[in-house]
């Protein structure tokens, strides 16, 4: 079939949609791996609710990864291999994790009791390990996959900064799902994860244009640097605005409890429009672009048409299932 | 051939990967029917063994679709690790069509698995019911999507080469191609009949233990049923899929009949041990023009062998054997399931013989075998392309080396036989949870949230 819009445009819109859906897993799963990881700050009870209070959504969470990773084979074919296979071991370290990970959920809820700290034990151990693998493949996409000791070094800390990332998201999506005394333990995880997540964020904003001349000219050019301002400023304020937040006490019935996550997705969100400006329009650091990687406009025409009418609905029905499953988490039931 | 030759590694590592996803998908498939089934067998009757025999078995499904979901994970990021070759080549024709399955189905399946799963108290029933048509709608349109992708591979056509990358030229011809029809049906009866002799082996087993509940007797001869209904049909469509890869595949068939020479009156074999060097069979026994007859409908028909396509045929012993334990099983479950309809019609499930509960116990996982055995032969089958005509296997492996992929594999075993007993001990432990007969205590824990639309735990009928 004959592309209904001007071929150029294909590769950017394919971009947006694989951007969108990678920034949507980050901060969805993103929550779902940081309460898994919070996990081990509790036992029993308030564990299961923990658990509980992501049950329902994990599974569609997950799907966006699919998505996000299935947008980058099918639109960019070339860089989808290019970019596995420089990862090979991370990859699989991740994928065993997450099977960990969504596995555990089932298992822990239906195997014999006794064996159900075990399942725990997989279930905090597939949440890190897929948070750290995530964060060392972040780091080595940025660097371009350079293999020296210095480049590895920043890699393993950018592991443990998304895991610190996603430690907040998912203690400010508990601050939201829970009440009482963990909700003001999750308060408290919220607080300390924060710092740990604004210097990882502000470490990876630093080292990026330092390691490419490129970047560094897109970020540091008049006029282009006053209208980027807003970006770090903007990322500044609502850190040590939710800090302030985080460290005055709960509003009585739970007034606002919705506003650390909110925020938590907002910076979630700039940082990524940060390191998509930083690289737009390379899939691989200056060396490919999206027009070389692309798949045909035959291709990519068909899958848009697609991608136009059940992307919406998609929106719709997993805002549905939030609804649904709105207000405070309860321990889960099949009844 | 060496054992550390990387594209061998690659090989396995698929294998090993896409036989472990395919084992839950097999089961979800069908059961999300099955479901859906109970759930409306219950709207109608408000007869609370249907409700019970859904809680159990939703729990099975809930389980199988997170096996089933993260292993195929695993295979969206093989393509790229391990097989960039694949989506270089012939990206522009399977590009699409997975992202149709992403689009379509997986985001269906897995927002209203959540409802269907946890809902029951917080949706109207209505609600309820239809989140369960839309999971076994969404499981069901996932297969699909796949299987057009599998058999284009097998049966490719629509496309064209421009500068050694191939272009979609027909979507309909890509879509609907030769062999699609037949190995969807013949798929989605499979999964049907896995899932039968599933339900009836597991429950048999509950039933030998303790009689069980209503729920149990109910799901027992439903599914006796349903295995009786189906595999008789399943055995014409598999001759029919058999037939249209004669056609589209001859070599595929040849090896699998271990036919060695293209002749008339070729005998259908039924044992021998084919021998790759030598290019012949040993120990052979077998129908004489058997295999002319199934496959040309007359005794003198010609038959094509294995010497048409020396050097550019599927190894033989794989295939050969493959189908034999696919129709061994296949004849197996014709006569163990017609055997138990006819006598749980004529006296009821309680009047059952022990020894034919203990042969569905038997038989409780022999639809994931002859699914396992039926994929290996379509699939090995296909060697040594990976897209037939288009594109070898060898040439679509990437450069990831031999260490690399050893020590993944051994890690993807290791995690996958720990699941799989896990899973098996898990659905026995379930079976031994649900409602007993004499025992009118819930079989889960009653919530302390406000009862479900309707009350779930009436006395059985």
């Amino acid at each position: 079939m004959t592309p209904f819009i001007d071929p150029w445009w294909l590769p950017v819109i394919f971009a947006g949609l694989m951007g969108l859906s990678i920034l949507l897993y980050v901060i969805l799963d993103g929550y779902d791996l940081g309460v898994g990881m919070l996990t081990r700050l509790e036992k029993d009870e308030n564990r299961d609710l923990m658990v509980a209070s992501i049950g329902p959504f994990w599974d569609a969470n997950e799907t966006w990864l699919v998505l996000g990773i299935g947008l980058l084979l099918v639109a960019f074919p070339l860089a989808h291999g290019l970019i596995l296979t420089q990862l090979y071991l991370p990859v699989v370290l991740m994928l065993v994790a997450l099977i960990l990970r969504g596995v555990s959920f089932e298992f822990r809820a239906k195997a014999p009791p006794e064996h159900k700290p075990r399942w725990d034990h997989a279930f905090f151990a597939g949440s890190l390990l897929t948070a750290l693998c995530q964060g060392y493949m972040l780091g080595a996409y940025v660097l371009g996959f350079d293999q020296s000791f210095a480049a590895v070094l920043f890699c393993l800390l950018a592991a443990l900064g998304l895991v610190a990332g996603y430690a907040f998201v998912g203690a400010c999506w508990l601050i939201y799902k829970v009440e009482g005394e963990l909700q003001k333990r999750a308060v408290r995880w919220a607080e300390v994860s924060l710092w740990a997540t604004a210097l990882a964020m502000a470490t990876i904003s630093i080292a990026t244009p330092l390691l490419s001349e490129r970047i560094f000219d897109r970020w540091f050019r008049l006029p282009e640097i006053i209208a980027l301002l807003p970006i770090p400023i903007a990322a500044a304020t609502l850190f040590i605005g939710l800090a302030i937040f985080l460290r005055r006490p709960l509003r009585a019935k739970d007034e606002l409890s919705w506003v650390p996550l909110a925020t938590a997705g907002i910076l979630f969100a700039l940082g990524f429009v940060g390191i998509a400006y930083s690289f737009y329009p390379y899939l691989i650091a200056d060396r490919l672009d999206i027009w070389q990687a692309a798949a045909s406009p035959e291709a990519l025409s068909i899958i848009l048409i697609g991608a136009l009418f059940v992307l919406p609905v998609i929106l719709g029905y997993s805002i549905l299932s939030h609804w649904i499953f709105r207000g405070k988490a309860t321990h889960l039931s099949y009844e | 051939m060496d054992a550390f030759d990387p594209l061998i590694l690659a090989r396995i590592q698929f294998a090993a990967n896409i036989s472990f996803h395919i084992l839950f998908p097999t089961i979800t498939i069908a059961l999300g029917w099955a479901l859906l089934g109970f759930k409306l067998a219950y709207n109608r009757t408000k007869d609370g063994a249907w409700m019970d025999a859904y809680r159990l078995w939703v729990k099975v499904f809930a389980l199988s679709f997170a096996m089933g979901v993260v292993s195929g994970i695993t295979m969206s990021f093989q393509f790229g690790t391990n097989w960039p070759g694949y989506m270089e080549k012939v990206g522009n024709i399977a590009g699409p069509l997975l992202a149709y399955e992403v689009l379509t189905a997986f985001f269906l399946e897995a927002v209203f698995l959540g409802i269907m799963l946890f809902g029951f108290s917080r949706v109207p029933n209505w609600v309820h019911t239809t989140a369960t048509l839309l999971v076994a709608g969404g499981t069901t349109l996932s297969a699909f999507w796949i299987i057009v992708l599998n058999s284009w591979m097998q049966t490719p056509v629509g496309y064209e080469i421009r500068d050694g990358v191939v272009h979609a030229t027909d979507w309909w011809a890509i879509i609907f191609n030769p062999s699609m029809p037949y190995r969807l049906i013949h798929m989605l009866i499979a999964s049907a009949l896995t899932v039968a002799f599933l339900i009836a082996g597991m429950s048999a087993w509950r039933w030998l233990k303790d009689g069980g509940g209503e729920g149990v007797r109910r799901t027992l001869k439903a599914a006796v049923y349903a295995a009786a209904l189906l595999i008789p049909v399943q055995i014409f469509v598999g001759d029919l899929h058999g037939l249209n890869t004669l056609e589209h595949q001859p070599q595929k068939v040849a090896a699998m009949e271990a036919n060695w020479e293209t002749r008339s009156h070729v005998p259908l074999v039924l044992f021998a041990i084919p021998d790759e060097a030598a290019r012949t069979n040993h120990l052979e026994v077998a129908i004489p023009s058997g295999a002319s007859l199934i496959l040309k409908h007359e005794t003198a028909g010609v038959v094509p062998g294995l010497n048409d396509y020396e050097g550019d045929h599927p190894p033989v012993g794989p295939l050969f054997w493959g189908f034999r334990i696919m129709v061994g099983i296949g004849v197996a479950m014709l006569a163990l399931s017609w055997f138990a309809a006819w006598t749980i019609r004529r006296r009821g499930v309680d009047a059952m013989p022990r020894w034919l509960a203990h042969g569905l116990v038997a038989m409780t996982f022999s639809g994931w075998i002859a699914t396992l055995a039926g994929w290996y032969v379509t699939e090995i089958g296909r060697q040594p392309w990976l897209v037939t005509g288009v594109l070898k296997t060898a040439d679509a492996v990437g450069p990831v080396g031999s260490a690399m992929v050893a020590s993944s594999l051994t890690l993807y075993l290791i995690v996958y036989s720990v699941l799989l007993t896990a899973y098996i001990a898990v659905l026995y432990r379930l079976a031994r949870l649900g409602k007993a007969a004499a025992n009118d205590k819930p079989m889960f824990p009653v919530p302390t949230i406000a009862p479900g639309p309707a009350a779930p735990q009436e006395e059985p009928a």
